[in-house]
């Protein structure tokens, strides 16, 4: 067996990957942005003695006349219609809350979601007595932002095949701000594995499936085996993309297959090492910049 | 034992207002919001930062429009020349009443309602003014975390020599062998006290220059402290294209 040792020190900075040629201005809470006359506080700023000032580091964004400070790492904000991985924490009347890494846990209604017999069914009591037969606590979900709350708390629904309850796979949590916007969110990589990007941070890894899903999505799939060759890949995919995260790199389907591809001289153990890491968000790094080029 | 020699310095070297090396890292955990690693002199510190997250216990008492902080101050069993028994003890269960209170101050906990804010610091090695370097380690833990906060909260230590010198940012030794001592937490910028505690009796002509140079102290560990998280903020944003065209997207 092989044991490598190294010191804290020893590990490589961020700074190493991409020295940065001219950093922004870096705002700290309590520093003056600029004079309020003219501009209007947004997110992260608050007046003051007649100017602005931050309440989180971060580098300032103006919208025309709005002035917001963005920190760099927060709780995840939810914008609607993002696709999000949660897990329930409770049932409560009528609506499960689910923790999704945010400020407050969201909601899913019994409404929200599609329960088999089609679209048209009214809800009665015994869907809401059964409510746990459908999801319990402990679930893993993957839903859609339907909507949020004055208090900031965020509404979910599932109505529609892509999402549903999450069967076998990997659960790996990385910051939300790392994750890119795009169009889609679930990816079917070329080495035989899905995986859904939750905006919230959360990403899941499981092996594609042939078979179509059921209509509804809510049943355990725990007798199937998934072969060792799939569990290998997962857990190759896991270990590049917290490669990725520790280096602060965005996580989207690009980074993740050239990552892939710059991980297969590495087992999946030595993935694990710090030099394995540090190689792969280089080597990644360089060719997300030549194709940007 | 003279805490000032006849040239003006103190036992460690020092002159009687200077402070300690100060070195800090964050973001020295993954599982936290925010952490951070604080070193004044021999006195160091971890900070972690939870939330602002659902509210877990006690929920039904917990007010409507504003967030809860809870602070947790222990001292590892090492931390000190005698081996503790318990990290946590009757001192430390004040110490946590006095972070919570100065935390309080700067956090906009308006922004936050229905949730918790956990804040935890552990003294690793404890050399003087472990409540000082406590309240700037979770200032750093709570900026880490991106937590709004009308400003930071730094505190500094200060005391008194053979009866007249103020002493800045005292150690162990002049903690236990020095006269009275002042700590203050104040928010550098608009210069509020958010927390202010004297070990003893202390004369009334003592309290101006001792506290005068408490908040000298403070003012100085704010610059440091100040220029550490942007140098921090442009590493780890630069990675991110954090502040770029790109970024914006």
């Amino acid at each position: 067996m092989n044991i490598s040792i190294s010191l804290a020190s020893k590990k490589t900075r961020h700074g190493i990957l991409k020295p940065t040629s001219n950093p922004p201005v870096i705002f700290t809470p309590g520093e003056k942005i600029r004079d309020e006359a003219g501009f209007m506080r947004g997110h992260g700023t608050y007046v003051s003695a007649g100017s602005l000032k931050a309440t989180v580091a971060g580098v300032e964004q103006n919208i025309n006349r709005l002035v917001t400070v963005s920190p760099l790492r927060c709780r995840y904000n939810g914008e609607i219609g993002d696709v999000v991985i949660g897990r329930i924490t409770e049932l409560v009347h009528k609506r499960w809350k689910v923790d999704l890494n945010a400020r407050l846990d969201a909601v899913l209604l019994l409404t929200s979601i599609q329960l088999p017999g089609g679209e048209l069914r009214r809800r009665g009591m015994e869907d809401e007595q059964s409510m746990r037969n459908y999801l319990s606590e402990g679930d893993l979900i993957s839903a859609e932002v339907h909507s949020i709350f004055a208090d900031g708390s965020l509404s979910l629904h599932m109505r529609s095949l892509k999402y549903g309850k999450l069967g076998q796979g990997v659960l790996i949590k990385v910051q939300s701000s790392l994750i890119k916007r795009s169009k889609n969110h679930f990816h079917n990589l070329t080495v035989g594995i899905s995986i859904i990007l939750g905006n919230n941070g959360y990403i899941w890894i499981e092996p594609t499936s042939n078979d179509n899903k059921d209509l509804v999505g809510l049943e355990d799939e725990f007798e199937q085996v998934v072969d060792i060759g799939d569990r290998q890949t997962i857990s190759r995919v896991r270990n590049v993309i917290l490669a990725l995260s520790y280096y602060k790199m965005l996580i989207y389907d690009t980074s993740i297959q050239f990552a892939l591809e710059e991980s297969k001289k590495y087992t999946v153990s030595d993935l694990l090492t710090a030099e394995a890491c540090y190689d792969i968000a280089n080597l990644t790094r360089h060719r997300l910049q030549i194709m940007d080029e | 034992m003279d805490l000032l020699s006849r040239q003006g310095l103190r036992t460690d070297g020092r002159r009687s207002d200077e402070l300690r090396r100060i070195s800090c890292k964050m973001g020295v955990f993954n599982q936290p919001d925010g952490s951070a690693y604080l070193e004044q002199g021999n006195t160091k510190v971890l900070a972690a930062v939870y939330g602002p997250h659902e509210i877990r216990v006690n929920r039904s008492k917990a007010p409507n429009d504003c967030a809860v902080i809870n602070c947790q101050y222990s001292m590892a069993t090492f931390s000190r020349s005698e081996r503790k028994r318990r990290p946590r003890d009757n001192k430390s269960a004040e110490l946590t009443v006095h972070l919570k209170q100065a935390m309080t101050t700067a956090i906009k906990t308006d922004l936050y309602p229905k949730s918790q804010i956990d804040i935890f610091v552990e003294v690793l090695q404890s050399d003087g003014g472990n409540y000082s370097v406590c309240v700037n380690a979770a200032t750093l833990a709570l900026i880490d975390a991106g937590i709004a906060m009308e400003e930071f909260v730094i505190s500094c230590t200060s005391s008194l020599a053979n009866g007249e010198v103020p002493l800045v940012d005292i150690s162990h030794l002049e903690e236990t062998l020095g006269g009275p001592s002042i700590t203050v937490a104040i928010l550098p910028i608009s210069g509020k006290i958010a927390m202010l505690e004297t070990s003893q009796r202390m004369h009334i002509n003592h309290v101006e220059p001792v506290l005068t140079e408490a908040m000298r102290g403070c003012r100085y560990i704010y610059d440091t402290l100040n220029k550490t998280i942007k140098k921090h903020y442009e590493e780890i944003g630069g990675a991110l294209n954090w502040g770029t065209e790109e970024y914006n997207i």
